[in-house]
């Protein structure tokens, strides 16, 4: 079935140039291009990167610091745009990539649910419909007229989950979101992860945590150093994972 | 035609978001003033009590004089505010709105945008001035006025077109920023806000005349005042030059912004 791949990613490379001193300033640029001396290291986040995610798949990501986990899920979400290839998704999108972008540390919590909603395309019906369903989640009613300045990092991410996950997306992309708040809270994430997913929602999750793929995941792409590895089920992956880090302390 | 059709289409999924930047910056920018967006009204009125001070006094250069000179320079102040504010603004709007370009994707001519329109919101608001001013010195009030619909909408597309360039090539040289604040004092004083070309006398005048018609702001100010202080109908060159401004800044604009934008993530 064609309609059954929600993520296509076709040959997707990405392209940093590396520029060895920033030229920010029009005259240094000018400078440097009479004395041609605008040389960039090209660096390759990713090459030639392919994979599909079906419907209903729960889809990780693992590979180590660096391998372009990261720039992969951007790309995925339209923040970057690939140098080569070519990346489909079918159906609407909740990054949750760095929770909470797009909030105003001086604006209150509630003019950021409102605000922070929109910026993830929702409407501010919708928004007031829900609004209670958000604040109930994430557990922080009494200080909904607070700025966000006040907040801790952890109460940040409660408000900043809670209405990313507010809509049924069709597909999730998850950056170590699940590492944020408390270990009650962690459980609650995964709750909600998983009643999305029941719902339909396909989700691309990146993860440090060897045991929380397995736990969730059926389907894993393993990265490294911006190529795919490895791809597949979720326990040949990382099985195949676990024994690079049993490999690398029996070398040391 | 189909570019336009993409962006009108974007702006309309967008819309609730351009709203709410522009409420968040209004919030932000009254916060803890006692007086709130009174402020918006009596800057601009104190600013021209200033000027009608200076530039009818020490710096006359009214030469035959210009009737109503308050009504006068308060246009030409409060159009030129906008534009001052819209160009300034949108410019650093795609930098200072890094953190969310990196991480969701957003149409990115939505920040140029919201600032010139918060702009053209906080310039409606000044307009309170004028008719304060229009009325203490008893200006007569013309059928005309809201013929000054044209200019202003026209000003606004044109700002916004210089916004959308500003604000891209700001992206790649943060210089801009700076040759900008001259440039714009520059402009400020061959916009004809204090003084009227056709009436000054002199060589300056004379070279004035001959050059001010290259100034978009000119034409945006004159129409403006044609409606308002004088009661007449827009003349035909004025008609012209303004839509022409307008258009060819806002073409300039997208096709600019848009073969750039792309880029900007690596840059911000």
């Amino acid at each position: 079935m064609e309609n059954s791949k929600m993520i296509e990613v076709n040959h997707v490379s990405m392209r940093f140039n590396l520029s060895k001193e920033k030229h920010e300033s029009l005259k240094e640029y000018l400078l440097a291009a009479v004395k041609g001396k605008l040389q960039f290291d090209e660096f390759y986040a990713l090459r030639d990167v392919s994979l599909e995610v079906e419907k209903g798949d729960f889809y990780g990501l693992v590979g180590l610091n660096g391998s372009g986990k990261s720039t992969l899920l951007k790309v995925i979400a339209g923040v970057y745009k690939p140098s080569a290839g070519s990346v489909t998704v079918r159906g609407s999108i909740a990054p949750l990539i760095e929770l909470g972008a797009g909030f105003d540390m001086d604006l209150t919590a509630r003019e950021n649910i409102y605000l922070n909603g929109t910026v993830l395309g929702l409407t501010p019906r919708y928004i007031s419909e829900k609004f209670d369903e958000i604040v109930d989640f994430s557990e922080l009613r009494d200080f909904l007229d607070v700025p966000l300045k006040n907040y801790s990092s952890g109460m940040v991410s409660r408000i900043a989950f809670a209405i990313a996950t507010i809509t049924k997306p069709d597909v999730l992309i998850a950056d170590e979101i699940l590492s944020v708040g408390d270990f009650l809270f962690q459980e609650k994430c995964e709750k909600r992860m998983k009643e999305l997913m029941a719902g339909g929602t396909t989700v691309l999750l990146v993860s440090h945590s060897i045991e929380q793929v397995e736990r969730m995941c059926n389907k894993v792409t393993w990265l490294e150093r911006g190529r795919v590895r490895m791809a597949g089920d979720v326990r040949t992956v990382c099985e195949a994972y676990k024994a690079l880090d049993q490999g690398t302390e029996a070398g040391t | 035609m189909s570019l336009l059709k993409a962006y009108l289409k974007d702006f309309w999924r967008y819309r609730y978001l351009l709203y709410n930047l522009i409420s968040r910056d209004f919030k932000l920018k009254y916060r803890r003033s006692v007086l709130g967006v009174v402020w918006s009204v009596l800057n601009p009125l104190l600013m021209n009590v200033v000027m009608v001070a200076v530039f009818s006094t020490i710096l006359d250069m009214r030469s035959a004089g210009i009737e109503n000179f308050s009504v006068y320079l308060i246009i030409g102040q409060l159009l030129f505010n906008f534009f001052n504010e819209g160009t300034s603004t949108a410019m650093s709007s795609v930098l200072a709105a890094a953190p969310l370009i990196k991480k969701v994707y957003i149409p990115k001519y939505i920040f140029p945008l919201e600032k010139v329109c918060f702009s053209l919101v906080n310039c409606v608001f000044s307009f309170i001035a004028l008719v304060i001013v229009m009325l203490f010195t008893g200006a007569p009030v013309h059928l005309t006025i809201p013929l000054a619909l044209y200019p202003l909408l026209t000003l606004f597309v044109f700002t916004l077109g210089v916004g959308l360039c500003l604000s891209a090539a700001t992206v790649f040289f943060r210089d801009i920023m700076h040759l900008w604040g001259v440039f714009i004092t520059a402009l400020m004083y061959f916009s004809a806000i204090f003084y009227d070309p056709v009436q000054m006398g002199g060589a300056a005048g004379e070279i004035l005349r001959r050059f001010i018609g290259f100034n978009p702001l000119y034409w945006y100010i004159k129409g403006f005042r044609m409606a308002v202080l004088d009661g007449q109908l827009l003349d035909f060159n004025t008609l012209w030059v303004c839509a022409a401004c307008a258009l060819v800044a806002l073409a300039v604009g997208l096709v600019v912004f848009r073969s750039q934008q792309d880029k900007f993530i690596l840059h911000i």
